[in-house]
């Protein structure tokens, strides 16, 4: 056989050491790279200083962009290592899996890019498809598609798969659960022949092992490449996962193969570099692609000697820089116990599991936000790969290019105002498209108050693009490949990640400014929680006129907001459960905030179309109006809210009112009260007759000796309205009487004020009669 | 034997005795036992040797590997997650003696911790030796064995401090006597400490320094927990001499699940997100109220251990603060404990407790 092959654990330090080894021991001719073929034209950015490792290969479908997937790549990942190596020397290399184009064209499956699950040691391009429409079918998992798949099964119930990472499944045999030891200690440090040994240990497992037909088919494929490449090469390395060693090396009939892959659609795919990030490389690991500790794996690959302690030299170093104090005798205590662990593990060298546990006894003092930080900070790490400048554009770019052409709006460095009038299509794609590109951190244009008018469907932005955007998109293609798919996969993840109840309000109106339809229900969900466990009721009820403005004027936008109704009533349910607690014993601030807070509340219940909530809220208001707990403020606000809904009478009123005057209470309580009820502007008391008149009376009621007492609380409240309407007030009270009509005065002529009554009709959407009146 | 609670070292005797006879590994100096078998030793193996820890294995081997790095342990967790339990027999094992122990209190002196004076010597004989009278720790010092001190931050900081010496030195000068007592190779300390009340006398950092940390948490599964559970009211009734009464493994399961689902704040299937109350909800507190539920059925029942049997005590661990916790366990019972179709009469006893 004129190749070599070279079965690698994906992004296992390892074996890339071991792979460049043997690539120094006996240069081929040629590399061949477990990748998708249609790449090939990439491998020359390899030697790009710009192109500096986490970074994946992004592929996706020409004219469907959200249809993607990542190859990542990390400096320790053996394919990288092999790349580097053949480019540094001008040995060709050439990617031969299964070209992305056949998956894609796979229409029986069409959620298949979300899971292409070419790596067979845990690598595979990580799903890209943060897109919604891939991520809408689940996908059944690629056993079931297999023909008689039921009987093989590795595993009890489950649907057989093949060992996602056999290399780890040997190790974890082996009694390590750190697979990058067991390699150091078994096939390193003991200098066996790491491949040969390897391919055997897969010939073995992939003998019992469920065979999954994906495989059988790029496998075909990857020996048809192998057939065509020793036409015109005589020595050629082969760099690909374990597992499929022993299919390669196989002597397999040509005709198998192209049975196999007959009859495959071609779809049209680009590719390109985008820069990636450990925590990225982590994260996926669900799929069972990826690596949970790509910190340790790139500490392993480039420390040279000293493991242990120079990990954990760094761990204390990143509790210092937290200001936790943390000196070299904790280092050198550290490093003792994770020895003594590993030996009394019987294990020859320290894993990752001993040095946490080290650093958690020794340096952490148990505490878990300390290991929690070192294990953010280093075992995942915060390496974040950087791609050439002159790379070809990400599929992102490209797809706001296409948003803005279709939006007609341009780029400008320059800054311009922007008036939006949310009722044009036009502007209100616009509006979108803003509000998306502020959500994944490309915050093109900046919202400004509105100057003018108060109408929801004016929007003033301000426009200014700035050249660092382009790499904002670099790093938001890996959320995904649309701006919308983008910013929905953004969305979710701070929902998920949200601390406050505020914090998720917040990321419901930008679902609907920005119109992302498929993160609405994950974050109303996240909102839901919060508020089951939020404690404050003020901030519950702080969120609700937020979403009450949402719920009656976001049809301006046209968006959907069945969903939001619920949470709404939910949210105020609990507010209503929790306000009578809430409302005892209050300072001054406190009372002063929360009335605010009612406010709010209040005028966001009349938004809603729902009596029965409103009925809910006003019957809380009333129960509440009644303690004698109250503070004076609340107490007065709400005797007011409950008078303007007509819950109490005149009668009612001017008892209450009086009651804070009398003996009983202290003078504080009374002005509070006073200020409560009369808050809310001048205006009111200059216009609303029947509140003026139960004032006035009950005013003229006070018995003289006491009027001295009242007169400082009276003056303190209306101390604070404008000369303007104190003036007014003035007038009304020294003018007449309503009911007493005055001969010459502004009299009241009916055959004028009927005219209106038409426009009035038209404006209300319902008649309206003179006689109704 | 008529001890109420007889010392692990005496207890489990057996087990001891057994794995010393089968341990070949090399044992550090002082040990009865070698570091594995230590851990064996609290984990059981399956046989003949019991479980005394149910929990992570990972922290044990830290607790182990500690202990053979000569650096103090220093257990830290909330209240019932077997603290002491753990002391007591990591103990028992490594120096086959648990009894060298200081109760950490807030009246605890520094003699307690170095050592006292016997005053009716002193005054007669002047400081000599015979007027010595040597703390628990200076005697683990002289022996070489294994030091308990119970709830160490409810120690004063100055005494706590006292500890700074031995720990690094090893050594604990007696100026009055210009001689020193040097520890013999074996000694360790053992602390334990109480999560919530940290802050009372927060350890200063150089004597910090000087611990490794392991933190015991609650059991991971209700499985485990329920096991801990039922083992722990076995052992409890035959020692205070219950009459005999078939714990349910029913209420345990039950018991256990309210405990579980109050203080994660979640109900086992995930779907309902709860406030937790104010209490630690700990698996001690789980023991103490079905070995409780057990006295009741047993003396004043039919034998037979009822939910009601278990209701009151449960709502007297959860409800500790009349106001806030009541309104938290009323919640859980309305909108939980009412929808389970099989936690009916459950449910009935708990309103009417």
């Amino acid at each position: 056989m004129p190749e070599r092959l070279y079965g690698i654990r994906h992004h296992g330090p390892g074996s890339a050491r071991a792979v460049v080894q043997e690539l120094e021991r006996q240069p081929p001719e040629v590399l061949l790279v477990e990748g998708p073929p249609e790449a090939d034209a990439l491998v020359r950015w390899v030697a790009d200083s710009g192109l500096e490792p986490p970074v994946a290969l992004l592929g996706y479908a020409a004219d469907d962009p959200r249809r993607a997937a990542f190859w990542p790549f990390a400096v320790f990942s053996p394919e990288w290592q092999a790349i580097r190596w053949a480019v540094e020397r001008g040995v060709p290399v050439r990617f031969f899996d299964l070209p992305f184009a056949y998956r894609l064209a796979d229409d029986a499956r069409p959620a298949r890019p979300a899971e292409p699950a070419p790596g067979d040691a845990g690598d595979g391009p990580d799903a890209a498809d943060a897109g919604p429409a891939d991520a809408g079918p689940a996908d059944a998992g690629p056993a079931d598609a297999g023909p008689g798949g039921g009987d093989a099964g590795p595993r009890g119930g489950e649907p057989p798969r093949r060992p996602v990472d056999p290399i780890g499944e040997l190790a974890a045999a082996a009694g390590y659960d750190d697979p990058e030891r067991w390699w150091e200690d078994v096939v390193e440090h003991r200098g066996m022949p790491a491949f040969e040994a390897i391919a055997e240990a897969m010939t073995a497992i992939r003998e019992q092992s469920y065979e999954d037909p994906d495989d059988l088919v790029r496998e075909a494929y990857m020996r048809g490449v192998l057939r065509e490449v020793r036409k015109s090469y005589d020595d050629i390395a082969v760099v690909c996962g374990a597992w499929h060693v022993p299919a390669l090396a196989r002597k397999v009939a040509v005709k198998d193969d192209t049975a196999l892959l007959k009859g495959r659609k071609k779809a049209k795919v680009d590719f390109t570099w985008v820069p990636w990030t450990y925590g990225r490389l982590a994260s996926w690991s669900g799929y069972g692609a990826g690596v949970s500790s790509p910190g340790w794996y790139h500490h392993l690959f480039t420390s040279a000697d000293e493991v242990v302690p120079r990990w954990l030299v760094d761990a204390a170093g990143v509790l210092r820089s937290e200001g936790v104090p943390t000196s070299s005798a904790h280092v050198i205590e550290a490093t003792r116990l994770a020895e003594a662990l590993a030996t009394m593990r019987g294990r020859p060298l320290a894993g990752l599991a001993e040095v946490t546990e080290a650093a958690e006894a020794v340096m952490c003092d148990g505490e878990p936000l300390r290991v929690e930080l070192i294990t953010r900070k280093l075992v995942v790490g915060e390496r974040l790969g950087g791609v050439p400048d002159d790379m070809p554009s990400v599929p992102l770019a490209k797809d706001l290019a296409a948003q803005q052409r279709a939006a007609r709006l341009k780029p400008e460095a320059l800054e311009r105002a922007l008036d939006l009038d949310l009722r044009k299509d036009t502007d209100l794609k616009r509006s979108r498209l803003l509000h998306r590109l502020r959500t994944i951190d490309v915050p093109w244009g900046e919202p400004t108050a509105t100057r003018r008018g108060t109408g929801t469907f004016r929007e003033e932005w301000r426009l200014r693009w700035q050249p660092e955007f382009a790499i904002r998109l670099v790093e938001g293609s890996m959320y995904g490949t649309t701006v919308e798919a983008a910013a929905t996969a953004k969305v979710i993840r701070a929902a998920a990640k949200a601390e406050t109840l505020a914090d998720v309000t917040a990321l419901v109106e930008t679902c609907l400014v920005a119109e992302l339809s498929e993160a609405y229900p994950r974050v109303l969900a996240s909102l839901d929680t919060r508020a089951a466990l939020d404690a404050d009721v003020n901030h519950l009820m702080a969120a609700i006129p937020a979403l009450a403005r949402t719920l009656r004027y976001g049809d301006v936008r046209r968006t959907d907001v069945a969903g939001l109704a619920t949470v709404t009533a939910s949210l105020l349910g609990r507010v209503c459960a929790a306000l009578p607690s809430a409302v005892g014993s209050l300072s001054d601030e406190a009372a002063k905030l929360l009335r605010d807070r009612v406010d709010g509340v209040h005028t966001a219940v009349g938004l809603l179309d729902d009596d029965e909530l409103r009925e809910r809220w006003m019957s809380t208001l009333g129960s509440l109006a009644g303690r004698a707990d109250l503070h004076g403020l609340l107490a007065g606000r709400l005797t007011r809210l409950l008078l303007d809904a007509g819950r109490l009478d005149g009668a009612e009123v001017r008892r209450r009112l009086r009651l804070p005057l009398t003996v009983g209470t202290p003078p504080a309580h009374a002005a509070a009260w006073v200020e409560g009820f009369l808050s809310g502007g001048g205006l009111l008391l200059v216009h609303d007759e029947a509140l003026l008149a139960l004032l006035d009376d009950w005013l003229a009621d006070i018995p003289p000796g006491a009027f001295d007492d009242v007169l400082p609380l009276l003056r303190r409240t209306f101390g604070a309205f404008d000369a303007g309407e104190r003036r007014a007030i003035g007038e009304r009270l020294a003018g007449p009487r309503s009911g007493e009509p005055e001969a010459g005065g502004l009299g009241f002529d009916p055959v004028r004020a009927d005219l209106v009554l038409p426009t009035l009709s038209a404006l209300l959407g319902r008649e309206i009669s003179a006689e109704a009146r | 034997m008529t001890a109420l609670r007889p010392h692990a070292e005496d207890q489990y005797a057996e087990e001891l005795a057994l794995l010393a006879a089968s341990d070949d590994r090399p044992r550090p100096p002082g040990w009865r036992l070698s570091p594995q078998a230590v851990v064996t030793y609290l984990l059981g193996d399956g046989a003949k040797i019991t479980p005394k820890y149910v929990g992570p294995r990972r922290l044990m081997e830290v607790a182990v590997s500690t202990l053979v790095t000569d650096r103090a342990l220093l257990l830290l967790g909330v209240p019932g997650t077997a603290k002491t339990w753990v002391s007591e027999h990591l103990a028992a094992a490594v120096s086959g003696d648990s009894t060298l122990l200081v109760q950490g209190t807030a009246g605890t002196a520094e003699e307690a911790i170095r050592y006292g004076w016997n005053y009716a010597r002193l005054l007669a004989e002047g400081p000599t030796d015979a007027a010595l009278v040597p703390s628990p720790i200076m005697r683990a010092m002289r022996t070489g064995t294994i030091a308990r001190l119970e709830e160490l931050t409810r120690v004063p900081s100055d005494v706590q401090d006292a500890l700074i010496t031995i720990l690094s030195e090893k050594t604990l000068p007696v100026p009055e006597l210009n001689t020193e007592v040097q520890a013999e190779r074996g000694f360790n300390l053992i602390a334990t400490a109480n999560d919530r009340d940290r802050g009372v006398n927060e350890l200063s950092s150089a004597l910090r320094r000087r611990f490794n940390t392991v933190v015991l948490p609650v059991p991971a599964s209700a499985d485990d927990e329920v096991e801990i559970v039922a083992r722990r009211v076995e052992q409890l009734g035959r020692s205070l001499d219950l009459p005999e009464v078939p714990a349910a493994l029913d209420e345990i399961r039950r018991v256990v699940t309210i405990f579980r689902e109050l203080r994660g704040g979640l109900t086992e299937d995930g779907r309902t997100k709860l406030k937790s109350p104010t209490g630690t909800l700990s698996t001690a507190e789980a023991i103490s109220v079905i070995t409780n539920g057990l006295a009741l059925a047993a003396h004043f029942g039919d034998g037979r251990l009822h939910p009601a049997d278990v209701a009151s005590g449960i709502v007297g661990a959860v409800v500790k603060d009349p106001v806030s916790d009541g309104v938290v366990w009323r919640e859980y019972l309305e909108t939980v404990v009412r929808e389970r179709a099989d936690w009916r009469d459950f449910y009935r006893a708990a309103r009417d407790a």
